[in-house]
């Protein structure tokens, strides 16, 4: 059993890096010593009305400092209420939760659309092969130089207004690139466009997917996608993104 | 100071265990809460084959509450009997199974393959309102109440307590008819029918366009249930529906309940029945109360 925790994590520093998108960091116990790229965490609200947690991705670790970074869109209450916390006030966090992206050295592509590019940066900065990072905007962007660190950059605008105007599998094509493996996480839309492709060019692709939860560890049976091959957990063919995901074998679920 | 209470002629350490669907068979949450410090586990409805349940999206949160439709998914009482009931043997709990089923024989065969079992008591779920066949079709009228109680007691070796559905009229015709029929125990309530519409989507919230509300919204209709249902029966009550702190407990327990069950705000909150426990004894000694017993139905 993958070790997690309930802690009251202390908010270090919040910003708004992009119009409607924060980053935040946080300080745990210890969380980030646990965390892998591709895990994430349940946020839980202080308005009391607000019951579930809401689940955000691991965007950055710094196991020494044994904090961790989100970034999310202001997309609805919970969000918002995040938002408004300021630096030293305390949020309720269980985590890490999920499985996160397995490590290869392989020549990669590393996909993220919108507010699927946060839990890639970790993922970018613990590889240890050639890296293609491929990101992709509605319009304004977030994370970019950040990125920029880890490997060679291309990004996606849809309107136009940044680098390739379209979307990442676009950028895939315009610049001629190839890879041995995909990781991948974004708009759904845009996850069925990349298994697609990996499946076209017979590259393994790993995808992380979201659903609705309510525990958010594995217990309530809420969050499940389809998949292909019965679960062993569930002896059906549904798998719990919160637990045996939220990252996939792409040709293992369906979406 | 005594918290131990009587259910049904088994007894609990203390009255706090948790909802069928909201813990898993308790795997998940032992890394939060110390099985061993719980009354009892009840476990997610289990059938007699592996099911399904509903397409996603399952979970819609609302106001003080929250919407489920899973529709029972379940590993089939196979696997359930080959993994959850050892793990759950290594606790010094109760363990409480709740059993589903599409038709009375579906029910049975759960009951007579747990005869055999490790398990304290039954919980036979007649009340889900997320499945079509089965579940609450069973639970909202009084005749089939008593119906399927006489016959899952027939195969039962454990006390078998009836979980009754909100979702009624008069809760007091179902809890008579589930006493008549040989239930030894009732616990309520299930979830309340209800419906999210996703205004900028214009589109229902949940696939199965209907849910079960659960969470704090529902409680003061379970305590006036679980009040009504104590008026009208001699059996023990399980009394649940949002409790979320032990003063929610207290309260169900003042309106009648024997022991009470603690389901969504496990999810707020991983490791709050423990919590409510270690609140219940803290109001016990705040109030001088002696035997957790002398609170049940003490309000009238
Ligand atoms: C594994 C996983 C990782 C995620 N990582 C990130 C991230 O790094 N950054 C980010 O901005 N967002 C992320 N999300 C989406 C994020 O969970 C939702 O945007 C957030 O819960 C919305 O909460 P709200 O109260 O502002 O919105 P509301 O719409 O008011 O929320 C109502 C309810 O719906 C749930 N909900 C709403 N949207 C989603 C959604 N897209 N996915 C799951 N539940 C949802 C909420 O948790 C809450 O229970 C992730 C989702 C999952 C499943
Ligand atoms: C996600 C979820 C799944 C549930 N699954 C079951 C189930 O399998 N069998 C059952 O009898 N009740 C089930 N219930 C109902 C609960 O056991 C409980 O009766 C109800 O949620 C009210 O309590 P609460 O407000 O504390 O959650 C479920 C509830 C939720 C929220
Ligand atoms: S959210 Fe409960 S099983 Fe995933």
């Amino acid at each position: 059993m993958a070790e997690k925790y309930k802690e009251q994590a202390v908010i270090i520093r919040q910003e708004e890096i992009s119009y409607g998108i924060y980053s935040m960091w946080l300080k745990t116990d210890r969380i980030a010593g646990l965390s892998k790229p591709g895990q994430f965490i349940s946020v839980y609200c202080h308005e009391g009305s607000r019951l579930l947690p809401r689940p955000i991705s691991i965007c950055e670790i710094d196991r020494e400092d044994q904090s961790v970074r989100i970034v999310y869109r202001v997309v609805g209450k919970g969000t918002e209420e995040l938002s408004q916390l300021r630096t030293g006030r305390s949020v309720d966090i269980v985590g890490p939760l999920g499985n996160g992206f397995p490590l290869k050295e392989k020549k990669a592509f590393i996909i993220g659309g919108g507010i699927g590019i946060p839990p890639m940066l970790q993922l970018a900065k613990e590889l240890n092969c050639e890296k293609q990072l491929i990101l992709g905007y509605r319009d304004s962007l977030f994370l970019k130089e950040e990125f920029k660190k880890s490997g060679s950059l291309y990004v996606a605008t849809e309107d136009g207004s940044y680098g390739t105007e379209g979307n990442v599998l676009d950028v895939i094509r315009e610049n001629g690139l190839d890879a041995e493996i995909i990781y991948a996480c974004g708009p759904m839309p845009m996850l069925r466009a990349v298994k697609e492709f990996a499946a076209k060019k017979r590259i393994e692709c790993w995808i992380s997917l979201e659903e609705r939860m309510a525990c958010g560890v594995g217990a309530c049976l809420g969050c499940v996608c389809k998949s292909k091959e019965k679960d062993r957990h569930t002896n059906v063919n549904n798998k719990r993104i919160c637990k045996e995901g939220p990252v996939f074998r792409a040709e293992e679920v369906e979406f | 100071m005594n918290t131990k209470v009587n259910l049904a002629g088994l007894t609990l350490k203390n009255p706090v265990m948790t909802a069928s669907g909201t813990f898993g068979s308790g795997i998940e949450f032992a890394e939060f809460v110390d099985l061993n410090k719980l009354g009892a586990v009840v476990t997610k409805g289990v059938a007699n084959v592996p099911w399904e349940g509903n397409p996603t999206p399952r979970i819609a949160e609302t106001y003080g509450g929250m919407l489920n439709a899973v529709g029972l998914q379940n590993p089939g009482i196979d696997v359930f009997v080959e993994r959850d009931i050892p793990f759950l043997t290594k606790y010094d709990t109760r363990i409480i199974v709740n059993v589903c089923g599409r038709t009375t024989e579906d029910y049975c065969e759960v009951v007579r393959r747990l005869a055999s079992q490790p398990v304290d008591l039954l919980e036979i779920n007649i009340s889900c309102p997320n499945v079509e066949e089965g579940g609450i079709a069973f639970g909202q009228n009084p005749k089939s109440v008593e119906a399927i109680t006489k016959e899952v007691k027939k195969y039962a070796r454990q006390p078998v307590i009836m979980k009754l559905s909100p979702n009624v009229t008069d809760i007091t015709e179902m809890a008579k008819a589930a006493e008549a029929g040989g239930a030894d125990a009732l616990s309520l309530i299930n979830t309340i029918t209800g419906m999210k519409i996703d205004i900028h989507r214009r589109a229902f919230a949940l696939a199965n366009k209907t849910g079960g509300l659960s969470g704090p919204a529902i409680h003061p209709v379970a305590v006036r249930m679980v009040y009504q249902a104590a008026q009208a029966v001699r059996i023990p009550i399980i009394g649940m529906g949002g409790i979320m702190t032990a003063e929610d407990a207290v309260e169900m327990i003042l309106a009648g309940a024997t022991a009470v069950a603690v389901g969504t705000a496990n999810f707020r909150n991983p490791a709050v029945t423990m919590e409510i426990s270690e609140g219940i004894r803290e109001y016990m000694e705040q109030y001088h109360v002696e035997d957790i017993n002398e609170l049940i139905g003490a309000v009238k």
